[in-house]
């Protein structure tokens, strides 16, 4: 008997198979992980099976019985506890006032009571808590541990840790492995979910891998390696769009130079370490790697949107170490940015947005040249072939046509140097196709283009040499001819083999 | 059974500009009851409010008189919140501008009006510009809300005009707390004999030109827009939004001073406490119910004008307390706003 069972369980948002009769047991007492790249179907799979998400169709059995989960409430009361990413914790209340929030059971709360209760649990199953401290004075790792402490409170004999180890230090994970094996030896079940293999390889029994809303299989620890898990992750078919020729990259000049550059991510932590990168004329560089791995952030500094704590900066010849996003335009650096929707002025019209780093060549006497940015703008919808009118907002139009007026307004200043970050996110075949032929056309105008991409085919279908960025550091560079999608994944893993 | 869901749904675009004008109605339908409750007849009150002040020339020119610092404190507000900087503080400014002036008309005693009435702008602006500048400053350089210390400010000012009025700026024949009469030379010019309407209009509509210009026509004005639109885009666009914001925040204070010389150099010659009486607070209705837009903007403080005018008409006529005027605006902007967000949303049948 299973301690839960998922049958051909499919979730559909819009046109998009986030799920596709996928099947998913656990069993009593083991910690088994659910492994795959972004936007495989691992964190709605278990949406589902925690009431967040309901399925279009399948089953759900908890310990053998049909279970109808149509809430976080029902799921609780099945036994299953959920810790997400983002924590749902109240900062200013204390670890024993967070455990029976939301309870409604009595007008009375016998806070003395959940106390010594907390006190007990954590002792029991090794979670060291204070229950009188408050939230806001936790570390990361420590608001983790409550959250889980809160999960076996209400009873959890099923536990969902997502991608658990993203916000914590190597010292804390420690910690954490530490408690989950306790938790197993008490005869809770786990299910990890994660993409590094490393860890999976550490802690888990048995490895579920989800590829493109599918599930690949289900393997044993005993019967498997981190070479065969990162084939079953990233092996897939390519298609479109593809470079034609191999770069002997050497031998042309370099015009984007990284010199051991750090930064710190939003809270504060190091995201990047160290990383060194060179991009010649010429040639495109791939940088992969999963998600959260300083992508961001790299992409964030060499913007301009981002300062470093460490290192240098160098295209076309100018120094930008932490220069503003004005001065890396004019230094001839072309940015197509990760998150279009923000680095646009959705509320401006698509004429607008394609002017808006370039004012300068807009304006006369600070008066704006409206025939020349209407001109403008009809040039580059036809040359793009962007769907839609010079006055239209840019917020209206799909991710396509959106990403479309970005490439326009970028490359339409003949860049030296282009910065691509996930350019192809969330656009459709044929978008895709149009955009990754403007990044080849650009290498053979002579830029050097730097391509972040969490896509393992579109990094071998357009790099001439490829980097592997992961936890903030370049594990190595590859030329593409000697790179294959094993190789990559192992180091995108942050496999030491 | 019938079942209705409200989903998110933007209205087209043509509609967000009908917004204001299915405000007013609305509002009036509301304020009714009010008016009932006072035991007052609604449509006469009404006729009072919109009509009887354009029925007669003198009451229409006064309606102008009204509406002139409000086109400023208005222009003010929007060129503000075009940016994204949420100036609450066009009252407090708007004294900081008046206290300048009765300063400047104090000092300039033989100045000829040529030199005298551009002296009372320029200090108008620079004293709203001055009084603009902490709140600004905090703002950009530490992320202070402005919303906060821009009203804090107003709280500041107003209190410093008491000081002056009662203390060493009081006019030792004058009953009231007042300040001297200004200089003959600093006088804003009539443009009607044996009216208040004065030169301050004709400035108050170049203002609100310039203002529009800058908006729509400059690169400034797109530069601000973005930021008010998108900091984040704005900044990747290399927009240097901080200083962007500082510029306008300063002008928009400059403005609504400027609103504050008018009114003492061309309504009471003195500084007095009520020089204005929540006319900076008005140019955030105004702002708003005029979308923003400059012409919306001078449209809605003529209208608002109206209403400052109505309410002493309905008051005179019908022993309605003249504070139905505020009610009236207050409600207008709580309906116009309530539009706004109401836009985005439509209610469907479900089966």
């Amino acid at each position: 008997m299973h301690a839960v069972e998922m049958k051909g369980i499919v979730k559909r948002f819009a046109d998009l198979v986030a799920s596709d009769h996928v099947d998913f047991n656990l069993e009593q007492g083991e910690i088994h992980a659910l492994l795959g790249e972004n936007g495989a179907g691992k964190t709605t799979l278990m949406r589902i099976l925690y009431g967040l998400y309901h399925a279009d169709e399948g089953q759900v059995f908890i310990n053998g019985k049909p279970a109808v989960i149509s809430s976080p409430r029902d799921a609780i009361r099945q036994g299953i506890g959920m810790v997400t990413q983002h924590f749902t914790l109240v900062p200013t209340l204390t670890v024993a006032e967070n455990m029976v929030l939301g309870e409604t059971g009595s007008v009375m709360i016998n806070l003395p009571d959940v106390e010594e209760k907390v006190a007990a649990a954590s002792e029991r199953f090794g979670i060291p808590v204070k229950p009188q401290a408050l939230i806001r004075h936790l570390s990361v790792g420590e608001r983790q541990r409550v959250e889980i402490l809160k999960a076996l409170y209400h009873d959890a004999r099923v536990l969902i840790l997502d991608e658990p180890t993203a916000v914590l230090v190597p010292q804390e994970v420690d910690v954490l492995f530490k408690a989950l094996l306790r938790l197993q030896q008490e005869g809770l079940s786990v299910i990890f979910i994660s993409h590094h293999l490393n860890e999976v390889m550490d802690i888990c029994g048995r490895i579920t891998v989800l590829r493109d809303g599918h599930s690949v299989g289900t393997v044993q620890k005993a019967d498997t390696n981190q070479k065969q898990l990162a084939k079953m992750m990233v092996g897939r078919e390519s298609f479109g769009v593809k470079r034609q020729d191999q770069r002997q990259a050497s031998v042309s000049s370099c015009l984007l130079s990284v010199q051991n550059v750090c930064a710190v991510d939003k809270k504060g932590l190091p995201a990047l370490k160290d990383v060194s990168l060179e991009v010649h004329a010429g040639e495109i560089l791939g940088l992969a790697g999963v998600s959260g791995n300083g992508q961001a952030e790299l992409s964030a500094v060499l913007c301009g949107t981002q300062k470093t704590t460490r290192g240098k900066v160098q295209a076309n010849g100018i120094n930008l170490t932490n220069a503003e996003p004005a001065s890396v335009c004019a230094a001839g650096v072309g940015r197509i940015p990760e998150d279009r929707h923000a680095n646009m002025v959705g509320e401006l019209s698509v004429a607008e947005n394609l002017v808006l780093d370039q004012l300068g060549n807009f304006v006369k006497n600070g008066i704006l040249e409206q025939d020349k940015i209407q001109k403008n703008a009809k040039t580059l919808i036809k040359e793009f072939q962007i769907k839609a009118a010079p006055g239209d907002r840019v917020r209206t139009l799909s991710g396509g046509n959106m990403q479309k007026v970005m490439l326009a307004r970028t490359l339409s200043q003949n860049p030296a140097v282009v910065i691509a970050s996930q350019p192809t996110r969330g656009l459709d075949v044929g978008a895709t196709d149009y955009v990754r032929s403007k990044l080849l056309e650009q290498r053979e105008a002579g830029a050097a283009v730097l391509l972040l991409s969490e896509d393992l085919e579109e990094i071998l279908a357009l790099s001439d040499r490829i980097a592997v960025i992961y936890a903030g550091k370049i594990m190595g560079v590859l030329p593409a001819s000697e790179a294959t999608p094993e190789k990559l994944g192992l180091m995108m893993a942050g496999s030491t083999d | 059974m019938l079942k209705l869901k409200i989903e998110r749904a933007p209205a087209p675009v043509w509609m967000r500009s009908l917004i204001p004008i299915i405000a007013i109605p609305v509002t009036f339908l509301i304020t009714s009851i009010i008016i009932l409750l006072d035991g007052a007849n609604p449509l006469t009150a009404y006729y009072h409010f919109l009509i009887s002040p354009l029925a007669s020339k003198s009451s229409a020119i006064e309606v102008l008189v009204k509406s002139t610092p409000l086109l400023l404190t208005g222009a003010a507000v929007a060129f503000a919140f075009n940016s994204g900087y949420w100036n609450i503080g066009a009252e407090g400014q708007l004294y900081a501008g008046a206290i300048a002036a009765a300063w400047l008309g104090m000092i300039l005693k033989d100045v000829p009006p040529y030199l005298g009435i551009p002296a009372m702008v320029l200090g108008g602006f620079a004293a709203g510009m001055l009084w603009a500048f902490p709140s600004a400053i905090l703002k950009v350089k530490l992320k202070v809300d402005e919303v906060v210390t821009t009203l804090l400010m107003n709280s500041i000012v107003l209190n410093v005009t008491s000081f002056l009025l009662n203390g060493p700026w009081r006019d030792p024949v004058s009953m009231w707390p007042q300040s001297p009469e200004i200089a003959s030379g600093t006088v804003f010019f009539k443009l009607i004999p044996r009216t208040r309407l004065h030169f301050g209009i004709i400035l108050a509509v170049v203002i609100l030109i310039i203002t529009w210009f800058v908006i729509k026509r400059t690169s400034f004005g797109l530069k601000m827009r973005a930021i008010g639109l998108s900091k984040e885009g704005a900044h990747f666009a290399g927009i240097k939004v901080n200083k962007t914001m500082l510029t306008v925040a300063l002008v928009s204070g400059g403005i609504a001073g400027i609103a504050g010389a008018g009114e003492v150099a061309g309504i009471h010659f003195h500084l007095i406490d009520a020089i204005s009486d929540g006319l900076g607070y008005s140019g955030i209705i105004i702002a708003t119910l005029g979308g923003l837009h400059p012409f919306g903007v001078g449209l809605a403080a003529l209208f608002i004008g109206l209403i400052d005018t109505g309410a002493q008409t309905v008051s005179r006529a019908m022993g309605v307390p003249v504070y139905l005027g505020d009610v009236v605006q207050s409600t207008l902007l709580l309906v116009t706003l309530s539009l706004f967000l109401l836009q985005n949303y439509r209610i469907r049948r479900v089966k």
